[in-house]
């Protein structure tokens, strides 16, 4: 297995894209830190790079890399090698280039400008995020059999858990206004990882805001040994479901 | 370095000037031993003058009580280094009581130590701690009772209920004292320096931590609060009731419980105070609540839920204040009118202005915000169009607090740019119209 996941990730990390996105991600996170003179703003700026930009990478390359490697899988899947298996190097040879991008592109500018709990937080928070999302990329690419349909479903995806998300909890909130929502938000939070990986963030860095009013419920709850906990199986859960359901329906796909 | 350079001259021409230096010192160890002769000699007849009372072990007396007793008025009580549980020490004449080396007044917790019912006393250089309590009387480490120009300065109190109480005075001095206390629950436990009904006080250059309120004032007329440092107490920092024309200035108030709070007074001055770090779920830096014709001038909040919060405040000027850093930097009710913000910072606020309602009565102008994104063609430092510190977002969670769990979200900051653009939720009135291109100096 760990031969097949050599394979996938040297030849993931020949690819000129992924050293651009580690470029790219290096540029923005240094030229933030640089334009806003404060560590604390650019953290905030670098925040909305991480939440929009990590996840529509991480799904759209490990979509077309799946399609592109269609070949390889079906030589393998021809060999005597268990299919989970085959996934699973997949799997973990994205998610494995991928999060050294992160840790390249955002882990040296974090560690230079911004070496605290915030940044640390930060940048786990986008391993987690791109890992999350190489998982969901690649249960919508075993689950759709077109190349051009599979980035679709990729793209649809992202948009609707980057934005689409954010604005129909917006709607149900102004809909429901009447009601005690605190705990529901609570569990809208969860359903999305992105929300999930910025209130986590955020409870680091606006504790003063969260924590007045309805901010002190949430800080009780996520800012807490027991939130973290929480916030951590729920982002492992983002990750092993999606890649589990991937595994369980490759197994039993016609290549 | 100049002293260095003295020195080195002094030594060069030591030799030369010998016999000159010699006499000179001559001439100094006699005026020394003269001063200290003459000083020695004072000091002896000032004792005797005004027939002091030694307290102390194998002097004159051995009980505070009976010190008390005999003097007469004028006299000072000088009390010295030792511990002392005599129970309660009543004084009922203007005399002084002057601690050396901070003597120790235990009240076993179980009395209040000292209680003044007399004007002109002085009281200075006690240590004073464990008093009683009681929830029917408030006992405290020293109480004025209906007394005139009573001065207390550069006591200990510690593990009091409640710390220096003044109840009925005039013209009182409460001055460079520190008042500690273990932190309880807010219901047993009493404030660092009270005061009741009192006019013309003076509290300055006091250290409070651990009570209820740091400094409370009830009823507190033409009164000055300067200099003092309140911090780490269960409720607020320095609570204000029902308190006109005073000036409170030069103080900081840091971790407290709920911050400051200025309540149903009016023609209060708030000068060049520091409000910090006060976090929490109702915690402010400063809470103007039913206040009126007060002036809040070059303050700092930093780090605060909500650095100034307003309800019911009329007439207030809040002038060339920093904001820094603060979950909200001004939430401003609408039951509030006529109110001028003038020539503030406001840096790295989560929001900057919060407000429940579309109605506007007060008057934002030349403030400097970060946030601002606007252009300045004629290059005179006011920008050109309008900056409007309410964000859609800020009323959305004045009405949704839950919605807090949207902060930052992309489509958050969306919605906020096309209401910037077209504003139709946020109070369109509500706007700064000459916001200052670059932070204003202060200092």
């Amino acid at each position: 297995m760990f031969r097949i996941v050599k394979y996938v990730l040297y030849d993931i990390l020949q690819n000129r894209m992924v050293i651009g996105y580690t470029l790219f991600l290096l540029a923005v996170s240094l030229g933030l830190f640089n334009l806003s003179g404060e560590a604390t703003k650019g953290m905030v700026s670098l925040l909305n790079i991480i939440l929009i930009v990590t996840p529509l990478v991480s799904i759209i390359f490990s979509t077309i890399h799946f399609y592109n490697a269609t070949e390889f899988i079906e030589l393998l899947a021809a060999q005597p090698i268990r299919r989970s298996i085959l996934i699973w190097s997949e799997f973990l040879g994205l998610a494995g280039a991928l999060s050294l991008a992160v840790m390249i592109g955002i882990g040296i500018p974090v560690a230079l400008f911004a070496p605290n709990a915030t940044g640390i937080t930060l940048m786990l928070m986008a391993i987690a995020l791109s890992v999350s999302f190489v998982a969901i990329a690649l249960l919508a690419s075993v689950l759709t059999r077109d190349k051009a349909r599979g980035i679709g479903v990729a793209l649809m995806l992202w948009f609707y858990f980057a934005l689409l998300y954010d604005a129909l909890v917006l709607f149900l909130m102004f809909s429901f206004a009447d009601y005690p929502l605190e705990k529901v938000m609570l569990a809208f939070i969860a359903l999305n990882p992105i929300d999930l990986a910025r209130v986590v963030v955020l409870l680091q860095m606006d504790i003063s805001a969260l924590m007045g009013y309805t901010g002190a419920l949430y800080r009780e709850f996520l800012g807490t040994g027991w939130g973290i906990t929480f916030a951590t199986l729920v982002l492992t859960a983002w990750i092993l479901i999606p890649i589990l359901l991937a595994v369980r329906v490759f197994r039993k796909k016609d290549l | 370095m100049a002293r260095k350079k003295k020195k080195k001259k002094k030594i060069n021409q030591y030799p030369e000037r010998l016999v000159w230096l010699r006499v000179y010192n001559d001439r100094m160890l006699m005026t020394r031993c003269l001063t200290i002769g003459v000083l020695v000699l004072l000091f002896g007849v000032g004792l005797s003058a005004a027939s002091g009372l030694h307290v102390g072990k194998g002097l004159a007396y051995s009980s505070i009580l009976t010190a008390v007793e005999q003097a007469q008025p004028g006299d000072t009580v000088w009390i010295h280094e030792g511990l002392y549980s005599e129970g309660n020490i009543a004084i009922n004449k203007p005399i002084a009581l002057i601690g050396i080396g901070y003597p120790i007044l235990d009240g076993l917790h179980n009395c209040e130590i000292i209680t003044v019912n007399a004007s002109d006393v002085l009281i200075q250089g006690l240590e004073i701690r464990n008093s009683g309590q009681l929830s029917t009387i408030d006992l405290a480490g020293i109480k004025v009772l209906s007394s005139d120009r009573v001065r207390i300065i550069g006591n200990k109190v510690l593990d009091c209920t409640f710390g220096i109480y003044l109840s009925n005075t005039n013209d009182c001095l409460v001055s460079k004292n520190s008042v500690s206390g273990i932190i309880k629950e807010e219901q047993n436990s009493g404030n660092g320096i009270h005061l009741w009904k009192c006019a013309r006080a003076v509290v300055e250059e006091n250290h409070l931590t651990g009570q209820r309120d740091g400094i409370y004032f009830e009823f507190v007329t033409d009164s000055e609060i300067r200099y003092n440092h309140s911090e780490y107490n269960l409720r607020y920092g320095l609570h204000f009731m029902f308190s006109h024309n005073d000036h409170y200035h030069h103080n900081r108030f840091h971790h407290n419980g709920a911050g400051v709070a200025v309540m149903y007074s009016r023609q209060v001055k708030m000068t060049e105070n520091e409000f910090g770090y006060n976090w929490g779920s109702s915690a402010y830096g400063l809470l103007l609540k039913d206040i009126s014709d007060s002036h809040i001038w070059k303050n700092i909040f930093e780090h605060n839920s909500a650095g100034v919060y307003m309800e019911g405040a009329s007439r207030i000027t809040l002038e060339q204040n920093q904001f820094r850093e603060n979950g909200w930097a001004l939430r401003v009710q609408a039951s509030c009118d006529a109110n001028i913000v003038r020539q503030n910072n406001f840096f790295g606020n989560t929001f900057d202005v919060s407000t429940n309602g579309s109605l506007v009565l007060n008057s934002f102008e030349s403030n400097y915000w970060d946030r601002y994104e606007g252009y300045d063609l004629n290059h005179d430092g006011i920008g050109d169009v309008p900056f409007r510190p309410v964000s859609l977002y800020a009323v959305v969670v004045e009405r949704m607090p839950f919605g807090l769990m949207l902060m930052r979200s992309f489509m958050v900051y969306l919605l906020d740019k096309a209401e910037k653009i077209i504003p139709s939720l946020t109070p369109e009135m509500l706007k700064d119209d000459k916001p200052f291109m670059k932070p204003i100096a202060l200092l």
